[in-house]
């Protein structure tokens, strides 16, 4: 064999090998423990459905499962709106290419610190006798303080939106850069209103932006569970959330069926939303 | 006791007789120890440890492994403590899944019921614990006074003990063989913010208050807050329970049906798991009454914002901690461990958990290291005559003040169950899932 067949397989290796000891092996390791049984200390090597079976037929689950598909569907449309909002103002409004690339970068200035701070930084500001809550009743907006902002569905969802936008706005400005504006100004020509040529030419263009921020957004909500708990003050369950709680107890089997139902969800929505896009068109 | 005491350790303390005899003044009945040897050189032990550096690899939960420990510990003996804290899951598991990555393992008396059948701990024989005839009474027989009952839960007592050095058993009486030496516990009971309650709060099911209307919350840690949550039910008088430490299936399901109606009619704010989240809680004025651990009291007190500890007359939940040495420690590293548990009883320790709060297994040896003033306070409820400091030196309460719940006797004395591991531990578990999800 000349070098020059192999040389393709031994450029391939690293990556295959990366990919095998930590995506491969690990996902198969867990999809193994699922099936294993265990005690209030112990796991053991067996071959039993019962992970299985408590999972899927217990009520909880579904519940839960229920709560977090609204939280996705609820903060992928709100980041999705938002998302493309700034992404549009940034690609169409801002004429220089240094503003652009400035403003992106205001964007990205809260990703300098980590993101439990920025969620743990909402607590303080929309408690009982919080920031948001006094200045209102100073205002006399209100004479009560809202219960609702915090430990609240509300709250999971308003820092998960703060949290996720950004992951929304960057493919999304991305694609819509991309966009040649001779399409615009012919569309323009031909007739065609502010709205036609938002609907007609750039939303279509900027389908494959829009794919990938939702499979930012979606894969990053369905296994959220930090901001869940932290949020909603406990209240509320995500499925991460249960499989954490379920590491705690040493439960190790049932995380691990839970997991592999999540990850089999989550391919299955990714693969929803790549039949819907061609996200290879545009990269 | 002591007569017998074993040896192995005094062997080696022969090959230094002179210095340290200042020990012997700390470690009154140190020359007890020596002179079964024959030798009343034992005082030397701590040298020897130095010139054979010995290192013992501790984990346990954050409460008792404190570096302060560490250091004394280094101080006085020799002995290099390595300390990990870990949450309790983790503990349990460790103990199970990686006998040898430890020496010391400090745990729960409920978890020692979960995890001393795995036979990763050996049972500690009592004739080499010095001070074994002066532990609390709570751990050996069970009553704190010889009227006392025995409290629901997973008793230390009926965990302390295994039939012998090889069994795994736990034994219905004290025998010679210990599965941990109890080093630290307390009462728990209901946090309250006295400023924002604006009631007296009696019992348990105060809580339920619909004066307290999402102002309320709970612990998440399902083997603790199953418990808070039935002291709960049993004071609103929802059900009655055989044991609360060990629950039947139709309790479990009882308990938290209640649980998931009350959380649906809005009365929880929130649930807490860690410390801080439970501070946080209530110095934000965002629950006025929640399960809460003493230090959690004393951090809020600490930031001006007034909290009371608050004693309730179905008595109190209490936890309890020891000491275990792994089974694969021998030799040297055994009679260290010995030598360290000694060490831990002897006093110095103890004064230092006392004022934080908690309470030590050696009540004599930790009292001679604390002023009366002190005694006085934490231990027999009398009013601080002087201003009280936390180990570190911080005034933690100023002269007059009174522990909230009165003294040893009156909390210890009150202790309605403790924290335990249920057989139907799984089904709980699952069920207080669906509380927390629903």
């Amino acid at each position: 064999m000349t070098l020059s067949r192999i040389a393709p397989y031994l450029q391939a290796t690293p990556l295959t090998l990366i990919l095998a000891a930590f995506l491969v092996l690990p996902i198969a390791t867990i999809t193994m423990v699922s099936f294993w049984d265990y005690d209030s200390i112990q796991i053991f090597p067996a071959f039993v459905f019962t992970n299985y079976e408590e999972t899927i037929t217990s009520p909880v689950t579904w519940n839960t499962y229920i709560n977090t598909l609204k939280f996705t569907v609820i903060v992928w449309a709100v980041t999705l709106l938002v998302g493309f909002w700034v992404a549009y103002y940034l690609a169409f409004h801002i004429r220089s290419a240094t503003a652009q690339m400035v403003l992106f970068l205001v964007c990205t200035i809260p990703f300098l610190t980590s993101n439990i701070i920025r969620m743990i930084s909402w607590i303080p500001f929309l408690g009982r006798n919080g920031l948001l809550n006094q200045t209102l009743m100073q205002l006399g907006i209100i004479n009560q303080p809202l219960e609702f902002l915090l430990f609240s569905d509300f709250a999971v969802v308003l820092a998960m939106v703060h949290l996720y936008t950004l992951f929304m706005v960057t493919p999304i400005f991305n694609t819509l850069m991309r966009i040649d504006r001779a399409l615009i100004e012919a569309a323009r020509d031909a007739g065609a209103s502010g709205w036609q040529i938002l609907t007609n030419v750039i939303i279509p263009l900027a389908k494959p932006g829009i794919a990938i921020g939702s499979i930012f957004v979606v894969t990053l909500v369905m296994g959220d569970f930090i901001t869940v708990r932290f949020m909603s003050g406990g209240q509320s369950a995500s499925v991460g959330l249960m499989m954490a709680n379920q590491i705690a107890l040493l439960q190790y089997p049932a995380a691990a069926a839970n997991a592999v139902i999540l990850l089999i969800l989550v391919l299955l929505l990714v693969g929803a939303i790549l039949r819907i896009v061609n996200i290879r068109k545009e990269l | 006791m002591s007569k017998k005491t074993t040896d192995t350790s005094a062997a080696g303390a022969a090959t230094d007789v002179k210095s340290g005899l200042s020990r012997r003044n700390v470690l009154k009945g140190a020359a007890v120890f020596g002179g079964l040897a024959g030798s009343g050189a034992v005082t030397g032990f701590p040298t020897i440890w130095a010139q054979n550096p010995i290192t013992l690899r501790q984990f346990g939960t954050g409460v008792s492994n404190l570096n302060a420990i560490a250091e004394k510990c280094k101080a006085d003996l020799g002995i290099t403590l390595q300390m990990t804290a870990l949450d309790s899951d983790a503990v349990s598991q460790r103990v199970v899944t990686q006998a040898n990555s430890f020496d010391i393992a400090d745990i729960e008396y409920w978890i020692c019921k979960k995890v001393f059948a795995a036979g990763t701990l050996q049972p500690m024989d009592v004739k080499k614990i010095k001070y074994y005839d002066d532990i609390v009474p709570i751990f050996t027989t069970g009553k704190l006074t010889p009227e006392s009952k025995i409290a629901q839960g997973t008793a230390p007592s009926t965990v302390g003990f295994v039939e012998g050095p090889e069994s795994k058993t736990f034994a219905k009486a004290p025998t010679q063989w210990m599965t941990l030496i109890p080093t630290i516990y307390n009462a728990d009971t209901l946090g309250i913010r006295p400023d924002l309650v604006g009631r007296p709060i009696k019992n348990w099911k105060d809580i339920l208050d619909p004066a307290f209307k999402g102002k309320t919350s709970i612990l998440n840690i399902p083997s603790i807050g199953i418990m808070d949550a039935a002291m709960i039910c049993e004071s609103a008088g929802i059900i009655k329970y055989g044991d609360k430490g060990n629950m039947t299936k139709a309790e479990i399901d009882a308990t938290i049906d209640f649980l998931i109606k009350t959380k649906k009619a809005g009365q929880f704010r929130a649930f807490w798991k860690t410390f801080d989240e439970s501070v946080n809680l209530m110095a934000s004025g965002e629950v006025v009454i929640q399960s809460m651990w003493s230090p959690a009291v004393a951090a809020v007190r600490s930031k001006g914002i007034p909290c009371v500890y608050q004693p309730l007359e179905e008595g109190y939940r209490a936890w309890g901690g020891g000491l275990g040495i792994a089974r694969h420690l021998k030799g040297a590293q055994l009679d260290a461990a010995y030598e360290y548990i000694n060490w831990y009883l002897s006093g110095w320790v103890g004064a230092y958990l006392n004022r934080q709060g908690y309470y030590s297994a050696v009540l004599s040896t930790a009292e001679k290291n604390m002023t009366p003033e002190e005694w006085g306070f934490w231990m027999l409820g009398q009013p601080a005559k002087t201003d009280i400091l936390s180990p570190e030196g911080k005034v933690m309460y100023t002269a007059g003040a009174v522990r909230d719940g009165g003294s040893f006797k009156e909390r210890m004395g009150a202790v309605a169950c403790w924290n335990s591991v249920m057989d139907e531990d799984r089904y709980m578990v699952r069920r207080w899932n669906e509380f927390i999800a629903a």
